[in-house]
């Protein structure tokens, strides 16, 4: 379990960082806090010739706040978040969210902007930021753009980013006082990816409804029509109705699966409207 | 303080062990030294058409063919019915699982000694694979031994008169039981590192063992060697669990390679390639039917017992072992008339079979226990009710069972009712009803077993076991300062043996523990041991250095007396010291007299001097009993399918405790493992029978945060058959829980139909089961 050779470079600009990236056709893979990486290195489940550091990019560890969003630097580590240092958009999620991420040693070194561009199925914050509405702020070799993180992951591993494209920036829309989430998953244990997750976000001042299952084998699934029924409602959706949903998603769902996602998604929304 | 038996202390190695300190195979740098990489076969069974080397890497690169004079491993067995296999340390023709060894590649680090690896092709016509053990009985399954014309490597039968009962038998109960195939997961893995010594013309292989002598054993037949040209170390040991009491196909690549080359060659196992070659234990299945009266009195049992052995026979222990032991000991702590059982040893496309913790137990032990608890259902009695009236009486002791099993000691109804009483069991039933209306379920299993221990001569030889434990021997040692030095071929590798050797040396001695120094592991320095395996450590080694110590203690008399103008008798023993009346002289005093002053003594002093050997066996060769209940108290969740262990509390009775700390400690490592079994670790194949679990995200141990507050009760039966009334007990806990727990979720999930008999009891099977009985109710409606 030793990886492949391979050079690594740390670039202090963007614009190194490029062309790093450019330079190179086959096979340059950025690293950030090598959780997930550094595993699939030493498997030689990747073999890239050359990793790019993104840990000294300016302003990629910054966290920063405006009136309407808080924005985190893709490098910030889970611990940052877990341990409070990014101001709260929505009462406490972030900091629920990070907390329950692997164990302290993985948050104490894997990043926001890792576990995003890695796309896990299973893993948190693929989920969490579609709940929360998020954009993805990411420098190409023609500027900066922005990726709604609704459509930035394509499916188990891939995301909407272009290859010389760098993910700079989370940007999380502020939420009111009103806002109720809930966030639950299933785990075999404490700190594994998790079978089933289900996150939601709602917000009467602004009126935001999200409804978001992940560990789905793909893309979180975001289901508007579960939305739209709570937001209508007020009420917990009947397990029953929310299988019937996961088995219309089109998405390749057991048994099993399907009824620990329904659980895990009322036990969110229960969660989330239970103080309310 | 005493530090002598029964001292509850801290133990000395854990210094060293905590801090870092340790010295294990990985820590070891030799000159020149090199690492080794292995070519693992890509697929489970096929023939090998070619491998090719690297261009110029003839020498850095090797096969079956380079390994020409190597003998393959090959365990005979003597008993009827039993087909021995070749296993060469590099595959030979076939391969037969997938992590098998095809090559060896060394070079100056791990790393590059892996680029080596990727480097060489290998092609493989590939034979349809063997993955499911019940189908590779049947007539039309493929071969991995085609020479057998079978894929058996053993069967055995037992027979008794159950066709009379299934007449007249009240009630039958019948089950199908399965157990998963499993890792050990110690926390160190294989390792090993060989260089040829010029200077002492022997080959030195430190190795990651807990049978040095053994393995010098093996390792000169197969290379061809005297037994005097093979020195093997065991350094610190991270763990072993039963992994490490074989020998090692790469220990037998790594010696090779060091010899042919002249270069320290190491290699060290890692967790994939433990998860995938390491995949290697406690796959059973049971068909069973029970025979009971009206009250769930068991009148006998119908047995058929498959264990998924893998490909190939290990040395020494055989493919046999399992089998032969599940036969056994399914019969376990009860007392019943009538028995029949049939076991096969069947050959997969897996890796080779090694006992692990509990040996065949766990899995005995799930079934019996699952059966008594099918039976109370069926004649609507409390399960421990039904249970201790079934178990074997205190006044029935010593009892032979049904198997011819000799159960020396013990009161084993009292453990279930001591279990009984500390889960709560009186007030559990109101409580469980109360969460039942509340829509939580709540269940309570037990689960009773006997562990035989410190198996002797005529065990091993009936199981037909190439290589037969006898004697004990160990060295015990007063150095000119007077401090002891204890020396024993057994090896720890985490049981504490270096603080409870030194405690049984102290029991004759009175030298406080922290003068005693323990040496194991290196066959060069140590007396003969067969090794730590059978929970044999510390009655033989314990015996043996108890033997030893006892006759030092009366050479320390004989010169204390020179010393004290008295006679040897007037000696006593204390703090250290010999004492008469209330003259005395230090250990120290007496080492000086013999070593450095021996003008003090007088001319006709015993010459034997104050260094001892003694060999040490048991007045029964038959093995010693632990016994123990384990009582589990779980919440199941019905919509994730989760099971939380709100409590759980052991009573075990395993003779005199040497130190009740590291007991304890014994006791919550080994049911934390159990609790592995019961309800986390699965290997799993697909149909090709490529492993899906080569990591730690897929095959799933259970961490701190899934186990309970083991709560302990304790008795102390004293053997009466061992030095100080010991027992073993280093297995005994890893063997109830799969019972317990699952006795526990079946009770919780009664009101849902639905009934665990697989283990690991994962949450999709807990799940996966009560989503389709709710099915089958609906459709029924």
């Amino acid at each position: 379990m030793k990886p492949s050779p391979f050079e690594i470079s740390r670039p202090v600009t963007l614009d190194a960082a490029q062309a790093a990236l450019r330079g190179d056709d086959h096979g340059t893979k950025l690293i950030s806090g090598g959780q997930s990486l550094g595993p699939m290195l030493n498997l030689r489940l990747a073999r890239p010739a050359h990793l790019v550091d993104v840990t000294a990019l300016p302003g990629l560890a910054d966290i920063r706040e405006t009136d309407s969003h808080v924005e985190i630097g893709a490098a910030v580590t889970h611990a940052r978040i877990e341990d409070g240092e990014v101001p709260d958009p929505i009462a406490g999620m972030l900091r629920h969210v990070a907390s329950g991420i692997a164990y302290r040693a993985v948050r104490n070194r894997g990043t926001i902007g890792g576990s995003l561009c890695h796309a896990d199925p299973a893993a948190d914050w693929v989920t969490a930021m579609t709940a929360l509405g998020a954009v993805l702020v990411v420098r190409g070799g023609t500027g900066a753009r922005e990726i709604p993180m609704a459509g930035f992951m394509l499916g188990a591993y891939r995301t909407a980013m272009a290859e010389d494209e760098v993910l700079t920036t989370i940007r999380i829309p502020r939420y009111s006082d009103q806002a109720r989430w809930g966030y639950y998953k299933i785990c075999r244990k404490v700190g594994e990816f998790a079978d089933a997750i289900a996150a939601f976000v709602a917000d009467p001042a602004s009126r935001t409804c999200r409804v978001v299952f992940g560990s789905t084998g793909g893309a979180p699934f975001v289901s508007a029509e579960l939305a739209r029924q709570i937001a209508t409602t007020g009420a917990v959706p009947p397990v029953e109705t929310v299988k019937a949903v996961l088995r219309d998603s089109g998405l390749n769902l057991s048994d099993v699966k399907i009824h620990q996602l329904a659980i895990a998604h009322s036990r969110a929304v229960t969660e989330a409207l239970s103080d309310a | 303080m005493t530090t002598g038996i029964g001292a509850r202390i801290e133990r000395k190695e854990d210094r060293r062990l905590l801090t870092g300190q340790a010295k294990f195979v990985g820590d070891i740098k030799l000159p020149r030294q090199w690492e080794a990489a292995f070519v693992r076969s890509p697929v489970a069974h096929g023939r090998i058409r070619a491998i090719r080397k690297p261009e110029g890497m003839a020498d850095r690169v090797f096969t079956a063919a380079d390994l020409s004079d190597i003998r393959p491993i090959r365990a005979e067995s003597s008993l009827p019915t039993y087909n021995a296999s070749d296993q060469y340390p590099l595959a030979s023709g076939k391969v037969r699982f997938v992590g098998e060894c095809v090559a060896i590649c060394i070079a100056p680090t791990r790393a590059e000694a892996e680029d080596l690896a990727e480097q060489v092709e290998i092609e493989i016509d590939p034979l349809p694979p063997v993955i499911d053990a019940l189908k590779a009985r049947e007539a039309d399954a493929p071969l991995l031994h085609e020479e057998w014309g079978n894929n058996l490597f053993l069967t055995t039968f037992f027979d008794g008169d159950i066709e009379t009962l299934r007449k007249t038998a009240p009630v039958v109960v019948e089950r199908e039981y399965s157990t998963a195939r499993q890792c050990m997961n110690p926390m160190e893995g294989k390792g090993t590192l060989a260089h040829w010594d010029e200077k002492a013309g022997q080959l030195v292989v430190y190795t990651s063992t807990q049978v040095p002598h053994l393995i010098r054993t093996g390792i000169s037949e197969c290379l061809g060697l005297d037994q005097g040209q093979v020195r093997v170390i065991a350094p610190d040991v991270g763990g072993g669990f039963g992994y490490k009491c074989v020998l090692q196909p790469e220990e037998l690549s790594v010696s090779w390679v060091a010899r042919k080359t002249g270069r320290p060659i190491r290699w060290t196992e890692d967790r994939r390639e433990h998860l995938v070659a390491g995949a290697n234990t406690r796959q059973h299945h049971y068909k069973l039917t029970a025979f009971a009266d009206e009250r769930g009195r068991l009148l006998g049992l119908d047995a058929e017992i498959t264990v998924d052995v893998g490909a190939y026979s290990v040395w020494p222990f055989t493919a046999c072992l399992e089998a032969a032991q599940a036969g056994g000991n399914l019969p376990g702590p009860y007392d019943f008339g009538t028995y029949r059982c049939r076991t096969f040893s069947v050959a997969t496309n897996k890796p080779a079979f090694t006992p692990y913790r509990g040996v065949a137990r766990p899995g005995v032990c799930f079934a019996m226990e699952l059966t008594i608890d099918a039976i109370a259902r069926a004649v609507g009695r409390e399960p421990s009710e039904v249970r201790k009236e079934n178990l074997v009486p205190a006044g029935k002791m010593p009892f032979t069972n049904v198997t011819k099993k000799f159960y020396d000691s013990g009161d084993y109804p009292e453990s279930v009712a001591q279990a009984e009483r500390h889960i709560g069991l009186a007030g559990f039933r109101a409580r469980q009803a109360e969460a039942r209306a509340n829509g939580r379920f709540l269940g309570i299993g037990f689960s009773t077993f006997t562990e035989q221990s410190a198996h002797g001569t005529k065990v091993f030889a009936a199981w037909g076991l190439p290589l037969v434990p006898g004697y004990e021997q160990a060295m015990v040692k007063i150095t000119p300062s007077g401090s002891v030095e204890v020396r024993s071929g057994n090896h720890s590798f985490g049981q504490g043996l270096e603080t409870t050797l030194a405690q049984v040396a102290s029991e004759w001695l009175t030298v406080d523990i922290s003068r005693i120094n323990v040496t194991m592991g290196d066959t060069g320095l140590t007396p003969y041991s067969t090794g730590a395996y059978a929970s044999r450590g510390m009655v033989m080694a314990g015996g043996a250095v108890s033997k030893a110590a006892e006759v030092l203690a009366g050479r320390v008399k004989t010169h204390a007396a020179h010393l004290l103008q008295c006679k040897p008798g007037d000696i006593r023993l204390s703090d250290g010291k010999a004492w008469f009346g209330k003259a005395h002289v230090g250990f120290e005093d007496i080492a000086r007299a013999w070593y450095l002053r021996p003008d003090q003594l007088p001319d006709d002093v015993e010459t034997a001097g104050l260094e001892v050997t003694e060999g040490y066996k048991p007045e029964i060769d038959t093995g010693v009993f632990t016994y123990a209940t384990h009582a589990a108290i779980v919440e199941v969740d019905p919509d994730t399918g989760k099971v939380a262990i709100e409590d759980y509390y052991i009573f075990e009775d395993c003779g005199r405790r040497v130190n009740p700390l590291i007991l304890e400690g014994q006791a919550y490592g080994g049911a934390a493992q159990g609790i592995g079994t019961a309800l986390f670790e699965e290997v799993l194949y697909d149909a090709n029978g490529q492993p899906l679990t080569s990591t730690l995200a897929d095959y799933v141990l259970p961490g701190p945060a899934e186990l309970p507050h083991f709560r302990l009760g304790h008795a102390e039966t004293l053997s009466p058959y061992t030095r100080h009334g010991i027992k073993g007990v280093g297995e005994g806990a890893a063997i109830a829980p799969g019972g317990a727990i699952v006795n526990a979720i079946n009770d919780a999930l009664s009101p849902f139909g639905v009934e665990i008999n697989a283990i690991p009891a994962t949450p999709e099977k807990v799940l996966g089961a009560i989503l389709r009985a709710s099915a089958a109710r609906e459709a029924a409606e």
